[in-house]
């Protein structure tokens, strides 16, 4: 049964994304709808296996580690999993509806869509850093061939600077990944942390773990190396934006963090979980202060994105030398704003799409009136900003909820100044968009009215993250879930 | 579980539901949204209604799951819930009627239905929440619902009053979260309990409970619109008559209001904070609210603004009474949230009626009013003495019986506050008065519009008229035990003792 669905899981993204090379577009997206089914039915199956029996170790082929692939299927891998699974296919289909089929260009949107999909699961399932690597560069050369997809010579312009950031990032890691090899002769992760815990030499080590997170962190488009993320964000089409933010970048941050929980013992310091924590709070400002001044909407959702990023990052500070619990409690908070921020996010692109398609325009104040035409995409879209701003019952709340008991339990009273001063300033860009929204006064009385199909998947996926805080523990215990026999964390 | 236990989810499902389907349906079935809204609107009523009888009778309904790891979602029916859930449910019926009439052939009604409809589960949310953390959570969900409300016109001004709105509410709800996280990090979560949960604690408590109290009532404060945090009320008022009659009397600034009697009564407990030094400093914002208020309010010279002054300083007896301390004075305090907001919906009501029927905003255009709208004019005039304290209307028994609670206590200065208030409320009341009974029309109505058989359509006449019956019944049966009164002094008999 595992065998199945490890098999399904990690193969046919591969398979699809062959398959649907070959065919046009509209061939191709038949197939990704039915590849999509799959893949969502083998998710969940997985989910539930984990939360029914625990998670385990898996040995691809047979083959035991260190020579062979080993993969690790914990309860935090099989909700990102599923989460993946989730935002995916909500923007596969509305993807389906809303590019232009007879654009020659756009059918290359599905084989790279599922790449992008294989190299996730790699990423989440991952245990060796090799694999990660892998997993990490088929993700970012499908992402970066999905920016292009917009056509336009700025896409073209926005996509070249995702690639030259991407490529230095994955440097960064891979540089970082030799030195480790050099040192231990070990690729997996779980062998490096033994060898440190048993006091291996060090310097080089803290040097490797410095590189790879610089890496990642580029990747993730952490402050100040946000700038290739809004315009890469802002010109591809929406369904791609919406993957771009909701689960790409997170892809290049579950590493990060998974390299620090288990490495931050012997290798990290006081200075650089502080530096990641600042950089990340910068972001939340700067990345908000700047939604909150762009003329254009996918602009403002897109620098939104660089300020919810730096919620993450608050993981570093609060898991360094603290206690087990509050440990634990920044790392359900990490969880809980990476789903929720890319449920929401996925959303706020596609009703954001929505509209544009709507008014005509991206200008955030050509939305006048819109609030008449199109309350249903409005309506998600707003509700997707309860998220991002962090109000109860959203899954924001529950994340940053439980990033102040983390912060208040460790004394670091001030990332206090973070989570709430953020919080407002994501409402003051949510609500410019609104109040552009109610304005009465417009001149414009024709608007074009998408699909209802197209307003329905953004509400889903709105809702899914509104209900995300009263689910919460639930969700968590899952992800707590570790390996039945009782190994790794 | 049995049923009844799910009574406060169901008291809330009721308008929640009424708002995704009002949400669905199209925008021109107006009669289906009417008959969508009236039904849920009595169906909530009656099930409030059940709650009340089963509360009376020593019942406590609720339920509880755990939401995110060391904190609970608590629904749950007290006394105390039932004052402000009653109190929510019964206005919410005649505001719903008295909104179909008014908003009749205006556009975006769906919208603006749909969000009334929010406001109204969020506010029973918040009578019924069980914890600070439940009763935070339906506090912004009510912050959120409100905004397209204030903002449904749509002009310059509604918007800007709607930015200014939300940069106060949302700021004093960060201000809150702050203080419940602060709270939850050193005392866990925390049940809303009767006599609180830090009677004789420790002297290390005593000054981080100071502190944490202050923020928490900071951040109710603004919605309570205490001084200096009051800004956004008057502004609020370009809203829709309906709106503005919800924001003043049931929603928003009860909310706040409300919230800090829970604080005071259920967290920290009235003789805990009393010990701690806080009850005198709340009680003297209280009482300067109370003069600031009505000293505003004499030189507004449009309707509307000057009853939202009054607003600001009325809401303010009901935290003056809670510092009382003595249960006579408490149930002042806690009465005039349901008297309060009885008199401020008659009066908001009937300003909307002048400015429907005869396009009157300012109060100088409203001289000869009373011939022309009768039964309107009673109606207002029934409101405003009984703001005035005028016996034996509804307003006279919270100052009566706040009055005796003070001298009860030895706080014999309240007595002046009471005093000059009321001899405020009168000197900007009667001047209005004066001008719709007395004086005689000058100039033509603005915008007069025959709307009906009546003065005016029967939907904007049937409300105000309710609600000046229930301000007199409030006020000539205090003493039976179903009046506020009455049941006020079962919730201080369970709250304080006797």
């Amino acid at each position: 049964m595992t065998l199945l669905l490890m098999a399904g899981l990690l193969f046919t993204p591969l398979a699809w994304a062959v398959l649907t090379l070959l065919a046009g577009f509209r061939r191709g997206r038949g197939i990704t709808w039915l590849g999509i089914v799959i893949q969502v039915l083998v998710s969940l199956a997985l989910w539930a296996v984990v939360a029914g029996e625990g998670g385990f170790q898996y040995p691809l082929g047979g083959w035991q580690a260190p020579l062979g692939i080993e993969l690790r299927v914990d309860g935090l891998a099989v909700t990102f999993v599923l989460l993946t699974a989730l935002v995916a296919a909500a923007s596969g289909l509305h993807a389906g509806f809303y590019l232009d089929p007879d654009k020659q260009w756009h059918r290359y949107f599905w084989p790279l869509f599922w790449f992008l999909w294989a190299g996730l699961n790699v990423v989440w399932l991952g245990n060796d850093l090799f694999n990660l690597y892998v997993g990490l560069e088929l993700i970012s050369l499908s992402a970066v061939g999905l920016v292009a997809l917009g056509g336009q010579a700025e896409a073209l312009r926005a996509a070249i600077r995702y690639l030259m950031a991407a490529l230095l990032g994955s440097l960064a890691y891979l540089l970082g990944v030799a030195l480790f090899y050099g040192q231990f002769g070990s690729l997996s992760l779980s062998g490096i942390a033994f060898a440190l815990s048993h006091g291996s030499a060090q310097g080089a080590a803290g040097f490797a773990l410095i590189l790879m997170l610089f890496g990642l962190a580029l990747k993730t488009a952490l402050y100040p190396m946000h700038w290739w993320l809004p315009p890469a964000h802002g010109i591809a089409r929406s369904p791609v934006s919406a993957l771009l933010s909701a689960l790409v970048v997170k892809g290049s941050f579950y590493i990060a963090a998974r390299l620090w929980l288990e490495l931050e013992a012997p290798l990290g310091s006081l200075a650089l979980a502080q530096l990641l924590g600042i950089l990340g709070s910068i972001a939340v400002f700067w990345g908000g202060w700047q939604a909150l001044r762009q003329p254009k909407l996918k602009q403002v959702v897109a620098y939104s994105s660089v300020a919810q990023i730096g919620y993450l990052f608050l993981l570093f500070p609060l898991t360094w030398n603290t206690t087990e619990a509050v440990a634990l409690q920044a790392q359900q908070a990490m969880t809980l704003q990476v789903i929720s921020h890319a449920l929401a996010k996925a959303a706020m692109f596609l009703s954001a799409g929505n509209l544009i398609l709507s008014v005509g325009s991206n200008r955030v104040n050509a939305l006048a009136g819109v609030s008449h035409f199109l309350p249903f995409s409005l309506f998600s879209f707003g509700l997707a900003g309860v998220s991002l701003m962090g109000l109860p019952p959203t899954g924001g709340f529950a994340a940053k909820w439980l990033f102040l008991q983390a912060s208040l339990a460790t004394g670091q009273w001030w990332w206090l100044v973070v989570l709430v001063g953020g919080g407002l300033l994501s409402a003051a860009y949510v609500f410019r968009v609104y109040r552009a929204s109610f304005v009465e006064d417009s001149n414009i009385d024709h608007f074009f009215h998408p699909a209802r199909r197209l307003e329905i998947i953004p509400m889903v996926l709105a809702l899914l993250s509104l209900g995300l805080g009263l689910i919460a523990e639930p969700v968590l215990s899952v992800m707590a879930l570790v390996f039945a026999n009782g190994e790794g964390t | 579980m049995t049923a009844s236990a799910l009574l406060p989810v169901f008291a809330l499902m009721t308008s929640l539901t009424a708002a995704i389907i009002i949400f669905t349906l199209p925008e021109q079935k107006h009669r289906l949204r009417t008959v969508v809204n009236l039904t849920a609107a009595l169906l909530k009523l009656l099930l409030v209604g059940l709650m009340i009888w089963g509360v009376f009778q020593g019942r406590e309904y609720g339920v509880s799951f755990t939401m995110v790891p060391g904190v609970d979602f608590v629904l749950r029916a007290d006394a105390l819930a039932m004052l402000f859930a009653g109190l929510s449910a019964a206005l919410w019926l005649l505001t719903t009627v008295y909104a179909v009439g008014y908003l009749e052939g205006s556009p975006n009604r769906s919208r603006f239905f749909g969000f009334f409809s929010l406001c109204v589960a969020s506010t029973m949310g918040i009578a019924l929440a069980g914890n600070l953390f439940t009763f935070f959570l339906f506090y912004e969900m009510l912050t959120l619902s409100t905004y397209p409300l204030v903002v449904h016109r749509g002009t310059q001004q509604a918007l800007r009053a709607g930015r200014t709105y939300i940069i106060y509410t949302l700021t004093g709800g960060a201000v809150l979260l702050l203080g419940i996280s602060l709270l939850h990090s050193f005392a866990g979560d925390l049940p809303f309990r009767p006599g609180g949960h830090f009677a004789g604690i420790g002297p290390d408590l005593q000054a981080p409970l100071s502190i944490v109290f202050v923020i928490l009532i900071a951040g109710l404060g603004v919605k309570a619109a205490i001084v200096p945090l009051h800004g956004w009320l008057p502004t609020a008022m370009v809203a829709p008559a309906p709106v503005s009659a919800l924001l003043h009397a049931v929603a928003v600034v009860k909310a706040g209001a409300f919230g800090i009697v829970r604080v005071v009564f259920e967290i920290y407990g009235l003789e805990t904070a009393n010990a701690l030094g806080l009850l005198s400093g709340l009680a003297a914002i209280a009482a300067f609210t109370i003069v600031y208020g009505s000293v505003r309010a004499l030189s507004q010279s449009d309707l509307k603004r000057r009853l939202a002054f009054s607003t600001v300083s009325q809401v303010s007896y009901i935290i003056l009474g809670l510092c009382l301390l003595g249960p006579v004075g408490v149930a002042g305090g806690l009465v005039h949230l349901v008297h309060q907001g009885v008199m401020k919906i008659t009066l908001f009501f009937c300003a909307g009626n002048y400015a429907e029927t005869l396009g009157i905003h300012r109060i100088d255009e409203l001289d000869g009013a009373g011939r022309r709208m009768p039964a309107t004019s009673v109606a207002f005039t029934l409101a405003a003495f009984g703001m005035i304290g005028t016996p034996p209307l509804a307003g006279f028994i919270t100052k009566w019986t706040m009055g005796t609670g003070a001298l009860a206590t030895g706080m014999d200065w309240v007595i002046a506050v009471l005093v000059v208030s009321s001899l405020l409320n009168a000197a900007y009341f009667l001047p209005v008065l004066n001008r719709i009974w007395f004086r005689e029309q000058k100039d033509p109505w603005t915008e007069e519009r025959q709307w009906g058989r009546f003065e005016t359509s029967a939907w904007l006449l049937w409300p105000p008229l309710v609600t000046a019956a229930f301000l007199v019944l409030a006020g000539v049966l205090a003493s039976a035990s179903f009046s506020p009164l009455g049941w006020v002094e079962l919730i201080v008999a369970r709250e304080v003792g006797p």
